[in-house]
């Protein structure tokens, strides 16, 4: 079901919305284009035009830490599995960042069942928004077919000039929908309006890489032993910020904290990175990724390989994040580009 | 913020109490475990528990005890890191918690009808005392069993009392080596390597299990192919620093694979192709 919002109302329905839950959407930090996602109370602190926040909405599902465990062990040990949750509206959030979300879904949900994050992901609701225009020459969405929406969202909102086209995808994008109130019923000529942004899309968002998404994976077969990787190792400062912004990276660490009285404490979880020198060493000290080039393959293999057998997609959402953020200036799109030179070479 | 205690948690721990303590070597100390709810552990040979002591940490520890002994269970923990070290200040009646047991151990239903080769190196024998002992509870099931066991010293062999008892063994064939002899050594000095290839067997219905340090792996494994025995049949047991267990935390990924998870015990035709296993 498609419902209209116009223009006029979108200030309006935010507020609206920002009473029924806590609201979080894309807002412009200091900086050139900057964007993170920050709780909103009103449209006008929205940026609706944005490219990828610097950190996507993994924040809100797996937060950079959040405690397991609650213990208290002043008379043998007590303790008590537990999840924090804050039930909340992200709002905006592009088709890249709704197939990272969906990749993490797809993590927690197998068995054995993280229950912290299904948990905190069902009091979450998501609205999507469409890009109209390519971000920049970082994205590689429609590579790994990201670039168009397919479920993950609650109400899908694409900007049609003077109103919003919504996708009403589940029952409590309807119950939104019903609360708020007075949208305006879709007609054709709103949905060939959708029909033909698609299509200028379609042209627009051309191949970044001279690959077919579904030779990839070969690709990577044949490449385990490139000289790219050498390269990569050259360059990798080991700092860990690619996986930090990865929409689909949750590796991490778990760690106890007891407080001053040596009595009650907790286990918590905190994000890591397989970049980072110790992720792969066992006791005794050997480092069984010890080369940043064996890091940086690993990377890589977890998002464009290791997945594929495991889940049925790539683990790229094509957001761009790791190479605008790196600051040795290793880039996604070029990494593959020479992977694919040095397998014809 | 809100929270609520969520039962089903894979983070939850079960309490646990030590029964009984045995220092084994300079840096490896025995603890036999109950756990306090009176459940048995319920673990395959070559599974691994999370043993946590509250504001210290948690750790992965290979179970040592055979599943046939149903009401308490055995680790063996080597002192190299903050957890292991506060863990050998333990004694018994004090109080541990257990996650577990975790991923998949040695697949003793399909190993049964075959004879066993089993290659233990170091702190691997702990695993593999689990097999060992699970083999001699149903001794009749298993054709041959061989076990190899190496070491850098004497001083360093673990369970020595049990050794002395499976030497004596008519059921089984044991060998010992080690590769610094004391004065008073009178066996096998060498690398395991060295017993492999004077052990007789059938190779087609014979599985290997190797356990020990990651360096050993390669040459072990040479020496069984050339044995003939088949890749499927060679079952060796990783180790990798899992955190959580669960397949999630990424810390224990041997390329596509999850050493927690879809092992610590693989086949050697599963990972032959992986750089990173060895």
């Amino acid at each position: 079901m498609y419902v209209i919002l116009g223009k006029e109302r979108f200030n309006d329905f935010i507020s609206r919305l920002s009473e029924m839950r806590r609201l979080f959407a894309p807002a412009v930090l200091k900086g050139y284009n900057n964007f993170a996602f920050e709780k909103v109370t009103s449209g006008k602190e929205i940026a609706i035009k944005y490219i990828p926040t610097i950190l996507p909405p993994k924040k809100f599902f797996i937060p950079q830490r959040e405690t397991l465990l609650e213990f208290n062990i002043a008379q043998g040990i007590d303790a008590e599995a537990v999840v924090e949750y804050e039930p909340m509206t992200i709002f905006g959030v592009h088709t890249c960042d709704l197939a990272g979300i969906q990749c993490l879904n797809m993590v927690f949900s197998e068995r054995p069942k993280d229950y912290n994050y299904l948990t905190r992901g069902s009091k979450i609701v998501l609205i999507g928004l469409e890009c109209n225009e390519y971000c920049d020459e970082y994205a590689s969405c429609n590579l790994v077919n990201a670039t168009f929406p397919c479920g993950g969202y609650d109400l899908f909102f694409t900007d049609l000039g003077d109103y919003f086209v919504i996708h009403v995808n589940t029952r409590s994008g309807d119950e939104i929908i019903k609360e708020i109130g007075s949208f305006e019923k879709v007609d054709t000529s709103h949905i060939n309006e959708l029909e033909k942004l698609r299509e200028k899309k379609r042209k627009v968002f051309g191949n970044e890489v001279p690959i077919e998404g579904k030779h990839i994976p070969e690709l990577f077969d044949r490449s385990f032993g490139a000289s790219v990787w050498k390269d990569l190792e050259e360059r990798c400062l080991a700092c860990g910020n690619c996986t930090n912004v990865c929409p689909t990276c949750y590796c991490f660490d778990i760690r106890d904290e007891v407080e001053l009285n040596l009595e009650s404490g907790i286990r918590y979880r905190v994000w890591y990175s397989c970049q980072l020198e110790p992720f792969a060493k066992v006791a005794g000290g050997i480092n069984f990724r010890k080369e940043r080039s064996a890091r940086q393959k690993h990377r890589y293999y977890r998002k464009f390989r290791y997945p594929v057998d495991r889940f049925t997609r790539f683990f790229c959402t094509g957001c761009g994040r790791c190479t605008r953020t790196c600051m040795a200036g290793i880039s996604l799109k070029e990494t593959l580009n020479d992977l694919i030179k040095e397998s014809e070479s | 913020m809100e929270k609520m205690v969520i039962k089903d948690s894979s983070y939850r721990i079960k309490k646990a109490k030590i029964l009984h303590t045995k220092k084994m070597t300079e840096n490896e100390k025995f603890f036999e475990i109950v756990l306090k709810s009176g459940e048995s552990l319920d673990h395959e040979p070559g599974q691994f528990v999370m043993i946590s002591l509250l504001g210290i940490g948690e750790i992965p520890i290979s179970v040592c005890s055979s599943p046939t002994r149903r009401d308490s269970f055995d680790i063996c923990v080597r002192a190299v890191g903050k957890v292991t070290t506060c863990i050998h200040k333990l004694e018994a009646g004090d109080e541990v918690g257990i996650r577990g047991p975790y991923g998949k151990g040695f697949p003793v239903s399909i190993l049964e009808g075959n004879s066993l080769l089993i290659i233990a190196g170091g702190l691997g024998i702990a695993p593999l005392r689990s097999l060992i002992n699970y083999v001699l509870a149903n001794r009749r099931d298993f054709g041959m069993v061989h076990i190899l066991l190496g070491c850098k010293e004497p001083k360093e062999l673990l369970f020595s009392e049990e050794l002395e008892q499976w030497n004596e063994r008519t059921d089984l064939y044991y060998a010992c080596t080690v590769d610094r002899a004391a004065p008073d050594w009178a066996g096998n000095v060498g690398l395991i390597t060295t017993l492999i290839p004077g052990v007789d067997i059938e190779p087609v219905r014979t599985f290997a299990a190797v356990v020990g340090p990651p360096v050993m792996y390669k040459f072990v494994i040479k020496e069984l192919l050339a044995k003939e025995i088949p890749e499927r049949q060679i079952l060796l047991s990783f180790e990798r620093h899992m955190k959580c267990g669960n397949g999630k935390c990424g810390r224990c990924q041997i390329q596509s694979l999850y050493c927690c998870q879809d092992g610590p015990v693989f086949n050697y035709e599963q990972i032959k192709n992986m750089s990173e296993a060895f």
